[in-house]
């Protein structure tokens, strides 16, 4: 007992909420949200660079294509994106799309719109002087843009970046309207069966978000440092 | 090696080069100046095509810049570039700065390339900081940097845009040695700069530009000594003056 908290309701059902029923069942809880974030954080990091890249392109068809799917994107609540592809996607695709993968493209999506506007600015921000300097040498605008704009500009990009997994991380939680049985779906289940501890449960789940934010932070930030380092300033 | 004719550019509604005709031989040294605004960077930059011309005829070592076909990337390989503001790439290390071009472009394997750096290196006296990344070094040691950059790529042609401007003035000397011994050594040059003891020393022609257009153009011991156009008197009145 904690000032009137009995937080046994967690400790008797801790397996359930790091993994869910896994080896037995699929995996769940805590497991399934870090599977969750680290997938879309991967493929919406190729996302995000592709259309930032797109909407810097010279040519105006992509230009035009990135900000038409950026601006829809971002002109809907993240809820709607999650349904139209829980909805969307087994229709389109058949049957094999499971929930967590509806999940997964649908954060991809978002998140993808988001960091290609920190990508566009990241690469606006370098001097134009860096451009000029690599194709004077006779690189291509792409070289220029691969050897001598990008890894200038994503170093610049990381706070960013981490601001938005961040918030990925978090929005995982919303695949509990789906039905995966991701961190807060678990805790939603234990709650309704037990009904008598939600203050308990709650608090724990939102212990373990702050921690997984934190622990992701802490790791950017030691990257930041060492790229700094490596740049020698 | 250089064609100017009947070249104009403009910016918006601003004439930035009107009707520029100039021809420039293989080995020669050309000093530009001319007060600010004159167009003088502009058409430094037109000659590698960072400022597209609108009208008139550029060939640049045989290749002509106004046909759409021309391979621009293959051109400027030939051509150095100095810039006032130096833009060496800050993420990468000196040797790499200079190494980057001929690898990527002329596919020298990193053993050649590295060799031709240190020589370089060597030549703008500069071996010792082959490690060291841009922020480490001063103004100076950066532009003789970039100018090693660009011979790296056994240019035909160098062109440096104001390279002392941004210099501290104690600076300025070991970056003038450096394009001095080029020109001694027959680079094609052509050098935006209101360095006169520089042109007046090296250069085989000066031009002076004003308001887009090339008002005087001769050696230098012509223009120093006997300035035809009105504007030239005044700009070498106000240059050649410490106070005024």
């Amino acid at each position: 007992m904690i000032g009137g908290l009995d937080f046994s309701v967690v400790s008797d059902n801790l397996s359930y909420f790091f993994i869910g029923r896994y080896p037995k069942g699929p995996l769940g809880g805590v497991g399934l949200t870090l599977y969750l974030a680290v997938v879309s954080l991967a493929l919406s990091f190729i996302g995000g660079l592709v259309l930032g890249l797109m909407s810097v392109s010279r040519n105006r068809l992509l230009r035009f294509g990135s900000s038409t799917v950026i601006q829809t994107i971002r002109g809907m609540p993240l809820l709607m994106v999650i349904f139209w592809m829980f909805f969307l996607l087994p229709a389109m695709l058949g049957s094999g799309m499971t929930a967590s993968w509806t999940i997964i493209v649908a954060l991809t999506l978002f998140t993808s719109a988001y960091m290609s506007e920190i990508v566009r600015a990241g690469i606006v921000g370098i001097p134009k002087g860096q451009t000029e300097a690599a194709i004077s040498t006779g690189l291509s605008h792409g070289q220029a843009m691969f050897y001598i704009i990008l890894p200038q500009a994503l170093r610049n990009m990381i706070p960013s970046f981490v601001n938005q997994f961040v918030s990925m991380i978090k929005d995982t939680s919303l695949a509990f309207i789906v039905g995966v049985t991701e961190l807060t779906q678990i805790a939603t289940q234990i709650n309704n069966r037990t009904m008598l501890y939600p203050t308990e449960i709650f608090i724990f789940i939102a212990v373990i978000y702050f921690v997984i934010c934190f622990a992701f932070t802490e790791l950017s930030r030691w990257l930041e440092r060492r790229l700094a380092y490596r740049k020698a300033i | 090696m250089i064609r100017f004719e009947g070249v104009h550019k403009w910016f918006g509604k601003l004439h930035v080069l009107n009707n520029i005709n100039l021809h420039v031989r293989a080995g020669e040294v050309v000093v530009v100046c001319g007060p600010s605004g004159s167009g003088k960077s502009t058409l430094i930059r037109t000659i590698n095509d960072l400022e597209p011309i609108n009208e008139g005829k550029l060939i640049v070592d045989g290749m002509d810049l106004s046909e759409k076909k021309t391979d621009i990337n293959k051109l400027r390989a030939e051509i150095g570039f100095v810039f006032q503001q130096f833009n060496l790439y800050p993420h990468l290390s000196v040797l790499k700065n200079i190494t980057l071009a001929p690898m990527k472009i002329r596919n020298k394997t990193r053993k050649e390339a590295e060799e031709k750096a240190l020589a370089l290196l060597e030549r703008v006296g500069l071996s010792e900081k082959r490690d060291a990344y841009p922020t480490q070094l001063s103004g100076g040691q950066q532009q003789r940097v970039a100018i090693a950059r660009g011979l790296a790529m056994d240019p035909k042609i160098m062109l440096f845009d104001e390279p002392t401007s941004a210099l501290d003035p104690e600076m300025i000397g070991e970056v003038l040695q450096v394009m001095k011994d080029l020109a001694l050594s027959g680079m094609t040059m052509i050098v935006v700069s209101h360095e006169m003891g520089f042109a007046r020393e090296v250069s085989h022609r000066i031009i002076f530009m004003d308001f887009g257009t090339i008002l005087e153009e001769a050696p230098p011991e012509e223009f120093f000594k006997n300035p035809k156009h009105d504007r030239a008197k005044q700009f070498l009145k106000q240059i050649l003056s410490p106070m005024h």
